[in-house]
């Protein structure tokens, strides 16, 4: 109880402005060990709670903290020992609802019109029927994009995470004509962001802030993965679509269940796309079998971008 | 030429001449270019590569076929000189500055183009603090910047017994020039030694030039062969595209020649035999870019394979088929019908088949680029409705011309301080004849 409302202040409102704060308005904020008890001040400040909803704190309680500094550059690049990241994408469960690309576009403040994760109505062949498949960076295990880049910039963790430093992309885009799943997006204006996050150090881990001349892409929310907390689609799609966890234990998560990897992926009859160009990738899809949604379900959210 | 010109008709004939009326307007016209060229460029510095037309997709736009195209005329220096040179083909001999000329401007803005396509290109040095030689753009960076220092070379070393005429002449130069010849050239004294060491060092500035011409165009087309591309996974691709190189040089130097001649009157030293001699050279190189043009082309047409329908579709009938069947019969196919007539090679259609050559070559770089972008292996989607096509905008346009007037620009300044046509090895050539 204690820690869910610790949680619930966890204020995006106070993020932006440098402060992070973990108080309730009803008890001592500051827990026992906080020797300078803040008395009320008086003047109250408005907030916006992760649930959306507007609540009052008094400013005494609003505490600076240090910037809880992210991993270095050198620790981002190495990855979680142990770890090697895994997500399986259920095309039956999938109708296009767009809620994991809404999250990570949020989380990533992607610029406008930008996305990380796209859903592509596919139909393999004439008679073969349509259905909707979520793609994301494959975090091959054998990047094209990472053999290609000049300057390191794009690099392969021991983890399996493929990430981008914008602080070394030097923008020439070879990474993009090299990936065959055009998963790969270029921030060709200044992004629109807000000033107090676009002025943040860049975080290969959070890839957060995107910079103009430099390369983006769906990251596996490598943040969050260190906080062992699952990616922002995973638990943003409500139908259970995405399943992320680590192949050495064997098992993957939607947030709502939990499977053991190996045998979805026997049971289903997992794939992985574009097997026969030898990347390798740590994505695997189910096929679109026993659907839970007609095709034709998705077709409506997709109209707003796609003509 | 006729034995009787004496040496100093052949001196007057080829020293460097000022600008005239034609000469000024020219260069005035070339250097507006390239100031709105500039223009363009700081509106992308300023905005980004917004300002262009590409987008996620088609992430490589005219610039990178600009690159090609420029990589491609650069590798004519070594043909012309080099391989000549070496194969004892002596009739090249006055085209060799030309060539020389052409490769140096060439490479300086095939240099220049592919800063301009960097997203953040004061990051550039990176290339050298972070570079990673398991990247072909490393590769390309390494050769590229080898050849230039070659091609300064193959045009400096042979430059230095003109020079020393040059230098004769302080009057017609005026002080700055003879300042400039002074600077560069004064160690030379024209004695046996210095001459074999020269000859020497010609030598070996040719052999290696060779490979290494070979390798930035082989290297330029593996950007693209080592990725999985539907057009680009090709493994005849260094072949075809220094096939192509090769065939563009020449016709570029082939209409060098024509406007020099005019010019300058060097009737006299490049002469219909000339013409008649690099008729049949582009003739050859036309015919072998065919044959590597119907394997890159027919063999994928044959099976059709699915990933590359959308691709071979789009040139053969579809969005790109107008510029692609342009780019064939212009760049290759007219060409060889006209100059397979002994009228054919002479100037004028000469003049007139290089610029189809040169105009079919460009239009074919950006066929490499483009298509390939638009037929990615999954479909476009969840992306803005002008990602799906591409045309390139005003700025890319603006910076294309400069950059190419800036080669032109380069070239004719050259030829304005440095005799076109080399005049030491004229007069030691009209000697021997004269023995």
């Amino acid at each position: 109880m204690e820690n869910n409302s610790r949680r619930d202040f966890l204020l995006t409102g106070l993020i932006t402005a440098g402060l992070v704060s973990g108080c309730t308005p009803k008890t001592d904020p500051f827990e026992a060990g906080a020797s300078d008890v803040a008395l009320p001040s008086g003047k109250k400040v408005k907030l916006l709670s992760v649930d959306g909803e507007e609540i009052e704190v008094d400013e005494a309680f609003l505490k600076p903290v240090p910037h809880i500094p992210p991993v270095s550059n050198t620790e981002a690049r190495i990855g979680i020992p142990g770890k090697k990241f895994v997500m399986v994408i259920d095309l039956s469960r999938c109708k296009n609802l767009k809620k994991c690309q809404s999250a990570c576009n949020h989380a990533h403040e992607l610029n406008p019109g930008e996305n990380w994760i796209k859903v592509d109505p596919m139909q393999d062949a004439e008679h073969t029927a349509p259905y909707w498949e979520p793609t994301t960076c494959m975090h091959c295990d054998e990047p094209p994009c990472v053999k290609v880049c000049p300057v390191d910039a794009t690099f392969k963790r021991q983890d399996g995470i493929v990430l981008i430093d914008s602080d070394r992309c030097i923008g020439c885009r070879f990474c993009m004509a090299a990936c065959p799943y055009s998963a790969r997006v270029f921030n060709w204006g200044e992004p629109e962001i807000a000033p107090a996050i676009a002025s943040q150090p860049y975080s290969c881990e959070t890839s957060v802030p995107q910079k103009k001349g430099t390369v983006g892409k769906c990251d596996f929310c490598a943040d969050m993965t260190r906080m062992g907390e699952l990616p922002h689609c995973v638990s943003a799609c409500p139908n259970g679509v995405f399943a992320f966890g680590d192949i050495n234990q064997d098992s993957v998560s939607n947030g709502a269940e939990t499977f053991r990897f190996s045998d979805l992926i026997k049971d289903k009859g997992g794939y992985r796309l574009m097997e026969d160009l030898g990347t390798k990738p740590s994505v695997y899809y189910l096929p679109p079998v026993s659907r839970n949604f007609p095709f034709e379900s998705g077709l409506e959210n997709d109209k707003e971008q796609n003509k | 030429m006729e034995n009787s010109i004496t040496d100093e008709k052949i001196i007057a004939d080829l020293l460097p001449q000022k600008f005239g009326k034609a000469g000024k307007i020219w260069v005035g016209v070339l250097t507006v270019i390239c100031l709105i060229g500039l223009f363009a460029y700081y509106r992308q510095l300023r905005y980004g590569l917004i300002v262009t037309a590409m987008r996620d997709y088609v992430s490589w736009g005219i610039y990178i076929s600009n690159f090609v195209f420029f990589v491609a005329i650069s590798l004519v220096g070594s043909l012309i000189t080099a391989i000549f040179r070496l194969a004892g083909v002596k009739w090249g001999a006055p085209l060799t500055r030309i060539a020389e000329i052409i490769a140096v401007a060439a490479i300086i803005f095939a240099s220049l183009i592919i800063i301009v396509d960097m997203g953040s290109p004061e990051r550039f040095y990176y290339l050298f603090t972070h570079g990673r030689i398991q990247s072909p753009i490393i590769w390309d960076v390494i050769v590229i910047t080898t050849y230039f220092f070659i091609s300064i070379l193959l045009l400096y070393y042979p430059l230095l017994p003109d020079i020393k005429i040059l230098l004769r002449f302080k009057q017609k130069s005026g002080n700055g020039l003879h300042k400039f010849y002074n600077y560069i050239g004064s160690f030379w004294q024209g004695t046996p030694a210095q001459f074999k060491l020269s000859e020497k060092a010609i030598n070996i500035l040719c052999i290696t030039i060779i490979p290494v011409a070979f390798t930035i165009h082989t290297v330029t087309s593996w950007l693209f062969a080592t990725t999985y591309r539907p057009g680009w996974d090709s493994t005849n691709f260094g072949a075809y595209f220094i096939a192509g190189a090769f065939l563009v040089g020449s016709g570029a130097v082939v209409v060098a020649m024509y406007v020099f001649r005019k010019a300058y009157h060097l009737e006299k030293y490049i002469t219909e035999i000339h013409f008649e001699k690099m008729g049949r050279v582009v003739v050859l190189l036309s015919l072998l870019y065919l044959y590597f043009n119907m394997n890159e082309f027919l063999t994928p047409f044959f099976k059709m394979k699915k990933s590359e329908e959308g691709y071979l579709n789009g040139l053969f009938s579809g969005d790109f088929s107008v510029v692609f069947w342009f780019a064939i019969l212009i760049g290759i196919i007219i060409p060889v019908v006209i100059l397979l007539f002994r009228q054919g090679r002479k100037p004028l259609p000469m003049f007139i088949v290089g610029i189809m050559v040169i105009v079919g070559a460009w239009f074919k770089r950006y066929l490499i680029v483009t298509p390939t972008l638009l037929n990615p292996f999954l479909p476009m989607h969840d992306v803005p409705a002008s990602y799906h096509h591409y045309f390139p905008s005003w700025e890319e346009w603006a910076i294309t011309m400069g950059s190419l007037a800036g080669a032109l620009l380069i070239i004719t300044i050259l030829a304005r301080i440095f005799p076109i046509i080399p005049i030491q090895e004229t007069l030691t050539e009209q000697h021997e004849k004269a023995i």
